[in-house]
């Protein structure tokens, strides 16, 4: 008791004893780099390279295409080979360039900062705009415009999602064991644009290590705290997380900041440091390549445009034949067709499962049960909606709150009839959507 | 292009909960009624037993196959159909009586509705309600080698009516408890049923939304209307109530029966307003009705009742609230 945490949820098998004990390595990329121009959510990036011409590494090679968008950076030196659409994680065809990279690493020089603290509001955000930072736990949201509410003076809590909530990921955990100074110098910088905030590490508690370094770390920092969550997923969704934090409770016709609330994952944190103190452009972060197929479970510090079948090889390869790959967490990831796609600011893993779970049984009736109910951390009736998803009652979908539902996988997961209830209220969720979009 | 992975829609890993395996469950925990039906009514009643846990399989089997559907017994429903059925059954029930029973349960309230899941009316009790209307003097003729006739809730009704006998005349309320009186085979004994709800409590299987809601109202009609209430002639009498409530098959209908998944509301707020509607049902047919029980016709109508109460309780979803008061 006294744990923080929300209603619902589930507690799958949490795997992550695979990688948690592998210190973050660095895996340095071989062959060709291919560069998405949409790794985040907004505008694609515009490219302002050509094929042919030579680039070094922390080159800019594409600017934003609007405000909610981010510039990308080349991760290596070498040459444009082209610009075309290249396969990524999400099984989209999206417009990349592709580097040959020619191995030697020159690099520009960036322009640090002496004194973090004599920066001007304008001049954090405009440095983590310029960097291409986004939220790196999985939207890819771009950061300067989170960092950017209408009313900064009524932002009372910065958390840093640090509950690592997915199964099999450790990639957060690693960062918070090894890097917990950048973590708090980033959350530091982040305070600076917020007067009136206080800055909460939410935790879960399956992570003692991480806890107990964090704790020592914000001991001497007045507007830092550290708040252990129970292990459960989703404790790290946005809406739970703020939830177990603060008791405010929004909905999805909110912003985090109509709670007073900022919410921004690990990785991005140290993102945002980066950015601010060092000047360095986002080119590289840390995934967990794990699962029972992976040789050696490792947690590397990688550089974003390598393909997944590098960082597999690094990982010892693959043990025999897997089931399925997947592009993140079990429960939220998606699986990919090969391992010839490119990484991206948001991969935080790649998970290699043995047997494929979803497939393996053959959905049969529901039988009322409730499960899905007592999981949904939203509170919804998985069951109902999926059944209005398949009839295609759309009006019913929505009075019975169809669009709250975060994606989690929770419903799915518990359900004892083996069927796919997340799939089919997403499904239905985005065709809603989009015939609201059309009136 | 042979060589791709698979894909699919996340999440990628499941529960090991399977609903065959929920289905075990409550047919271990029906077994402590089971044996003590056996054990007070002698063998015939485990005949019984077997005679409905078969008819309604073979039903199901035999279903599916003429319209060429996928064989669903696997999922085992139909043997929690067929033992729920049994234990709602006087032992003295002739054979062909039962076998009319498990094949009304499952083709006519289950299969033709469209099987598992799709019924509005729990099976077991669809049959038994079928039963009694059906062969109205064999379901309710409780003599046996063991007991001469009457449950202790038609005593109690007869006493309530004959002037000058007192209301717990021949009605022990400890041994109804235990279970040594006359009635269905697996209604009698309170305390069998409630090691067996404690079974699937902590199985995870129900929980006590629907059987608190349900036992709490059905406690508070009786002692404000019945004849051993607050307000009755003599007075309350605790041991009345408590007779009322191990009696008639309560329990067995609160905790297995009224928690049938299928036949109950899915909304945490509608598992409670059912289990008051069959609460409020069952004391009305117990005080105001000719017969003496009344637990199965409270909850086939309380079972009629799901798709309105569902309507009414949608939850709210997580943070709504916040945002509706805010408009104010």
């Amino acid at each position: 008791m006294g744990l923080k945490t929300f209603k619902g949820g589930v507690h799958p098998f949490e795997g992550k004893e695979l990688a948690m004990d592998s210190p973050i390595t660095e895996v340095l990329p071989k062959g060709e780099m291919v560069y998405p121009m949409s790794q985040h959510i907004g505008a694609p990036a515009t490219p302002i390279v050509a094929v042919g011409d030579s680039v070094l590494k922390g080159q800019k090679i594409a600017e934003a295409g609007g405000f909610v968008s981010s510039p990308i950076y080349s991760s290596v030196s070498g040459t444009v080979k082209a610009i075309e659409k290249r396969r990524v994680a999400v099984g989209d065809m999206v417009n990349s360039i592709v580097i040959e990279n020619d191995g030697q690493f020159n690099e520009v020089s960036y322009q640090a900062v002496e004194d973090v603290a004599s920066l001007s509001k304008e001049d954090i955000i405009n440095r983590v705009k310029e960097a291409g930072v986004v939220g790196m736990g999985g939207a890819g949201f771009p950061t300067h415009v989170k960092l950017s509410p209408k009313e900064p003076d009524k932002i009372e809590y910065i958390i840093a999602n640090c509950a690592e909530c997915e199964p099999y990921l450790t990639a957060d955990y690693r960062r918070m064991v090894e890097n917990p100074d950048e973590l708090v110098a980033g959350m530091k910088i982040i305070l600076q644009l917020f007067p009136n905030a206080k800055g909460v590490f939410g935790i879960e508690n399956n992570k003692p290590e991480a806890i107990a370094k964090m704790k020592e770390l914000v001991k001497d920092e007045p507007r830092m705290e550290v708040c252990e969550l129970m292990t459960k997923y989703p404790q790290g969704g946005e809406r739970q997380l703020i939830f177990a934090v603060t008791g405010r409770a929004i909905n999805s016709k909110m912003l985090p900041a109509d709670a007073g609330c900022i919410v921004d994952n690990v990785e991005t944190m140290i993102a945002v440091y980066q950015a601010v103190k060092n000047g360095i452009p986002v080119m590289k972060r840390v995934a967990t390549i794990t699962g029972e197929g992976i040789t050696n479970p490792s947690n590397f510090l990688y550089s974003m445009g390598t393909s997944y079948a590098e960082l597999v090889e690094a990982a010892g390869g693959l043990k025999g034949e897997p089931e399925k790959l997947v592009s993140g967490g079990p429960m939220m990831g998606f699986s990919i067709f090969s391992l010839d796609i490119p990484t991206t600011k948001t991969t935080s893993s790649l998970l290699c499962l043995s047997k494929d779970e979803a497939s393996a049984f053959e959905p049969i009736a529901c039988i009322n049960c409730g499960r899905c109910v007592e999981a949904c951390p939203e509170q919804l009736i998985p069951s109902r909606l999926a059944k209005f998803g398949n009839l295609g009652l759309m009006e019913e979908f929505e009075k019975w709150h169809g669009l709250e539902c975060i994606e989690c996988g929770s419903c799915t997961y518990v359900c004892p009839s083996r069927r796919p209830v997340a799939q089919s209220v997403k499904t239905m969720k985005k065709l809603t959507l989009a015939e609201k979009r059309k009136k | 292009m042979s060589d791709l992975y698979k894909v699919s829609s996340s999440p990628h890993v499941r529960a090991k909960d399977s609903t065959s395996k929920i289905m075990l469950w409550v047919i271990i925990a029906l077994l402590p009624a089971s044996f003590f039906g056996i054990y007070n009514f002698g063998l015939r009643a485990l005949l019984l037993i077997l005679v409905t846990v078969g008819t309604c399989v073979v039903s199901e089997w035999i279903f599916n196959k003429i319209v060429h559907k996928k064989n669903t017994i696997g999922d085992l429903s139909a043997v929690v159909t067929g033992l729920l059925l049994a234990l709602n059954l006087p032992v003295s029930l002739p054979i062909w009586e039962a076998v009319i029973g498990g094949v009304f349960a499952i083709i006519i309230v289950k299969m033709l509705f469209g099987g598992l899941g799709q019924n509005f009316m729990n099976p077991a009790l669809g049959a038994r309600c079928f039963l009694l209307i059906a062969f109205a003097a064999d379901m309710t003729n409780f003599a046996c080698d063991t007991y001469s006739g009457a449950t202790p809730l038609a005593l109690m009704k007869n006493n309530a009516a004959t002037e000058g006998v007192a209301l717990m005349d021949g009605v022990n309320s400890f041994d109804m408890l235990i279970g040594n009186t006359a009635g269905t085979i697996g209604e009698t004994s309170a305390v069998a049923i409630i090691i067996g709800a404690i079974i699937l409590i902590l199985a995870g299987v129900i929980n006590l939304r629907i059987p608190g809601s349900y036992i709490v109202s059905f406690a508070v009609f009786m002692m404000i209307f019945s004849e051993g209430g607050f307000f009755s002639a003599g007075g309350f009498d605790s041991n009345y109530l408590v007779a009322q409530l191990c009696g008639g098959g309560l329990m067995l209908g609160a905790f297995f029966m009224a928690t049938d998944y299928v036949t109950s509301p899915i909304t945490p707020a509608g598992q409670i307003v059912f289990g008051i509607c069959c609460g409020v049902l069952t004391g009305l047919f117990r005080c105001f009705g000719a017969n003496a029980e009344g637990v199965s016709f409270a909850i086939i109508l309380s079972n009629i009742l799901v798709p309105i109460i569902e309507k009414a309780t949608v939850p709210r979803a997580f943070g709504v609230v916040k945002e509706a008061k805010k408009h104010e």
